[in-house]
């Protein structure tokens, strides 16, 4: 198994704030990583450092076996990564449909047009507005937009901050459902951040426990949803 | 969130200084001196102490010209602090306070030449017809947001001119009224009118900026900060925001009212000539405010100063092209918005909020603030 | 009647004026989130620059045309030198200042560099007006210049309007209006776009500066400043939203304005009133203006 990307030892924080302490972090080819951990625990971070939105400032992050390090979001993303920030990063004032055309900005190839159907097929809600200000949408029709821009770029691994925030039960378990079956079906690689232990661990290969920066856990996902201490330790419940 | 220029929700204005180095008192528990690192405590002392020391000293050291320089200096701080409780501590952006500042102007020197009063004794009358006329425009102010009150307001100061030329009669019928110099004689013996013009203004600029920065620590002033920050959620923990937001108007009217009023004593007259007048005189104020640190008590003072040291500076630069004066004076604004994004003050409270740090990591390891992951 | 509809034509003929330059602060406003005070005095500047090449001898489309090739240029380079560094930094009272202080520089620099006196700028456009109707002796007449200006703005809306709705450009450059962050993680320069919008709208001020400037008998560096109000006025009516909307409320504007001036007595010599009524009756009545679309606010 390959690693799709590998954190070594990295260090990053903000301002003179140093939040993310040697994490050695991997997410193997077509699985998925989940990475847990309280609020303040470095998850964003982590993310943040991955995509280059902050700056790193020790240690190594490579995808595909080439350093990220010092390439800013854009350039991240053309390689092939895509980023569904918390809060959705919904572009409100445009349309559900502009906003799904924007996830495939980059592309190059006629099969836009063909994803777009697969998309909204695969989210109906997404395809009965296609022309509705995205900002005006619920929640969770803003994170399976999120999810399907996201996917319009066709990427190789597929990042996620707390998805399940702000969301209804029911709704996020429609949406980790929907990340199961990326990973089986299409092999998506995806890292994704979560307090929200149950749901993402029952989809994930690998979960890691981060804790003021540092990792303090990691184990398979199988053990981890079953490891109380654990839990009860680092996830406090 | 607060509300960028369409209304719609950004990040709070960081220029507003969020009152970092002092701990909040605990509600019910007013304290007069928050709790402040030592060195900060102590250099606030001491650099207070120096200023208030050299403003006192000053009209007695310069000459009549320059006293007069720092007494524009005095009622462009007074009409500064007024927009920064509208502006910077409310959050509702005005570009036309110059409106204020001309009819506190005029009222104040019809009063004068007209009908006889005194100057002393206009300077309550501007204060409060300000106030009323700040009320009642911040009544439809209300329905106006952001970006679109900054143009409203931008009218009233072109609108001015217009007004002051229909409606007053001045010298040669042109919207100019000329008091005497003896109208602004010394009431202290020993002091020359420029020095006496200088200490009523200071005093009063003084009064205002007390009352400022004790509206600003009480629950009005909260309340104002509320509004500014996060006007939802201000209204659920019951801020009136109508009145909260009418109220702060119909104050910062005031200001520029009393800076107009003075500005008659300073400068020997009130014209309305130049339809743009008013209109710079606006940006003025906002600029003193913003250079000077928006949301801070000291900052328009400073940024007043600063301004009109750069105005006179670029003016005496270059002999002979005064035509490029404005260029220089535009080109400084940039530079200093570049160097000191949060204003003087802003700037000297991140050197003495370095300061300590620096102490405080000699002694026990810091406390690294580590931002919410949420952000 | 007659005076009227004269009246009203002389309205259209400074309402394309108003239009034009509300135009530009649209597009940068709906491209960067900026209201640029500036809009004008870069427009100014472009100007001088378009009659000092007709000068030198060149046709007054092609001294145009290098001149909003210039302005297209020296936009992107103030965003970038001077816009972005400012804006970076938080508060977005730094980057009015900003503007501000460029209002005041161009505008002396322009007086620096042409000098002082009022010149003259040739028409694009034949000379001449088209008689619309006569009656009572006078007839109306539609100057061929007012409704060159008129073809002028449609034919920008109707590009712009493309640009901006039906290409890939245009989406990115709305991205990055949206949600600047959320582009960058998109794959979208969002610095390049910035720079872009900046660009257009100077390009669309010099156009309009040029064509205004031929308009009247003669130009000075005050050329601008007026108009600058009664295009924020028109802009500001529009509700900052909708490009058409900034040309159609310029016409608004201008037709008022020549209304008032001719029919409201009252108003005599303060018909600046008449701009900032309408904002506020139309604001009162309709938050985002004329032509805004709500935006519905999640809290």
């Amino acid at each position: 198994m390959t690693h799709v990307l590998e954190l070594d030892s990295v260090d990053g924080g903000y301002g003179h704030a140093q939040v993310l302490h040697g994490i050695d972090l991997t997410v193997e080819e077509g699985h998925v990583a989940v990475v847990l951990g309280a609020n303040g625990a470095g998850k964003t971070t982590t993310l943040r450092a991955i995509c280059g939105v902050i700056r790193v400032r020790g240690g190594d992050i490579r995808f595909e076996g080439k350093s990220l390090v010092g390439k800013s979001p854009e350039e991240v993303s053309r390689l092939g990564i895509a980023h569904v920030p918390q809060g959705r990063g919904t572009f409100s004032e445009l349309t559900v449909d502009e906003n799904m055309r924007i996830g495939a900005i980059n592309r190059k190839d006629k099969e836009v047009a063909s994803d777009l159907e697969r998309w909204y097929a695969a989210f109906p809600r997404l395809g009965e507005r296609r022309k509705q200000e995205a900002g005006s949408m619920s929640g969770g029709e803003q994170q399976m937009l999120a999810l399907a821009r996201a996917m319009m770029a066709r990427p190789r691994l597929l990042l996620l901050d707390e998805p399940s925030l702000g969301l209804a039960p029911l709704v996020t378990r429609e949406l980790f459902a929907h990340l199961g079956d990326l990973n089986k079906e299409d092999g998506l690689s995806i890292l994704v951040v979560e307090q929200n232990a149950n749901l993402a661990l029952d989809i994930g290969h690998w979960g890691y426990v981060l804790e003021a920066g540092r990792i303090a856990v990691q184990n398979t996902a199988h053990k981890l949803h079953d490891d109380e201490a654990v839990r009860k330790a680092y996830l406090g419940f | 969130m607060t509300t960028d220029q369409t209304g719609a929700a950004v990040e709070p204005m960081m220029g507003a200084a969020p009152l970092e180095l002092e701990a909040e008192p605990e509600p019910g528990r007013q304290t007069l001196w928050p709790q402040i690192p030592r060195p900060v405590f102590i250099a606030r002392v001491i650099i207070g102490t120096a200023m208030a020391a050299a403003a006192l000293y000053a009209p007695f050291y310069f000459d009549p010209v320059y006293n007069r320089l720092l007494s524009q200096a005095i009622y462009l701080a007074i009409a500064a602090m007024g927009l920064n409780l509208l502006t910077g501590f409310n959050g509702q952006v005005s570009i036309g306070h110059g409106f204020f500042y001309g009819v506190g102007a005029f009222t104040s020197a019809i009063l004068i030449v007209d009908h006889g009063w005194t100057f002393e004794a206009t300077i309550p009358v501007a204060l409060v017809l300000n106030g009323v006329i700040g009320l009642l425009i911040g009544l439809p102010a209300l329905r106006v947001r952001g970006l679109y009150l900054a143009l409203v307001t931008l009218g009233l100061a072109v609108l001015f001119p217009q007004l002051a030329t229909k409606y007053v009669e001045g010298t040669g019928g042109v919207p100019l009224v000329r008091p005497r110099a003896r109208d602004f004689s010394s009431l202290i013996a020993g002091l020359d009118d420029d020095q006496w013009a200088y200490f009523l203004s200071l005093a009063i600029m003084a009064v205002l900026f007390v009352l400022a920065w004790n509206l600003v620590r009480g629950r009005i002033g909260r309340s104002m900060i509320a509004v500014r920050d996060q006007e939802i959620a201000a209204t659920t923990v019951g801020v009136n925001l109508a009145g909260t937001k009418v109220a702060t108007f119909a104050i910062s009217a005031a200001y520029a009212g009393v800076a107009g009023s003075l500005s008659v004593m300073v400068d020997h007259v009130a014209a309305a000539t130049n339809p743009v007048f008013y209109f710079q005189r606006s940006v003025e104020f906002l600029v003193a405010m913003a250079i000077g640190g928006a949301a801070t008590i000291m900052g328009p003072a400073v940024g007043a100063l600063a301004l009109v040291l750069l105005r006179r500076n670029t003016e005496d630069l270059i002999e002979g092209k005064e035509i490029l004066a404005p260029a220089l004076y535009g080109a400084a604004l940039i530079a200093i918005v570049f160097v000191l994004p949060e204003g003087l003050v802003g700037g000297v409270r991140r050197f003495l909020a370095w300061l300590g740090r620096r102490s405080s990591a000699k002694g026990r390891p810091p406390t690294h603030p580590i931002p919410d992951d949420s952000q | 009647m007659q005076l009227f509809v004269e009246q009203v034509l002389n309205g259209i003929a400074n309402g394309v004026v108003y239009g034009s330059v509300a135009l530009a602060l649209v597009l940068i406003f709906r491209t960067t989130g900026v209201l640029n005070f500036a809009q004008g005095e870069m427009a100014l500047f472009a100007t001088f620059i378009s009659w000092k090449l007709t000068q030198q001898g060149l046709p007054v489309v092609g001294a145009i045309a290098i001149s909003m090739a210039i302005a297209f240029v020296s936009g992107a380079v103030i965003e970038r030198v001077l816009i972005r560094p400012v804006e970076s930094a938080r508060s977005p009272l730094n980057v009015v200042i900003v503007t501000l202080g460029l209002f005041l520089a161009l505008n002396s620099l322009v007086q620096l560099i042409f000098g002082t006196d009022p010149q003259f700028m040739p028409s694009a456009f034949p000379s001449g007006g088209i008689e619309l109707f006569t009656s009572n002796g006078r007839t109306a007449t539609l100057q061929k210049g007012t409704l060159g200006l008129v073809l002028v703005l449609i034919a920008e809306c109707l590009v712009l309007w493309f640009m901006l709705n039906r290409t890939k450009l245009g989406l990115k450059l709305r991205a990055v209006a949206a949600n600047p962050q959320s582009a960058r993680l998109h794959g979208i320069k969002a610095g390049s776009m910035l720079m872009l919008g900046w660009a257009l709208s100077a390009a669309i001020g010099a156009l309009a500066g040029s064509l205004v400037a031929a308009q009247r008998t003669g130009f000075d560096s005050n050329l601008m400043q007026t108009v600058l109000v009664y295009a924020l006025a028109a802009a500001a009516l529009g509700g900052f939203d909708s490009l058409w909307g900034a040309v159609i409320c310029g016409i608004i504007v201008g037709v008022a304005d020549a209304l008032t001036i001719q029919y409201i007595d009252p108003l005599n010599g303060i018909e600046v009133v008449l701009p900032l009524a309408l904002i506020l009756v139309v604001l009162v009545v309709s938050p985002h203006g004329l032509f805004g679309k709500r935006t519905v606010e999640r809290v």
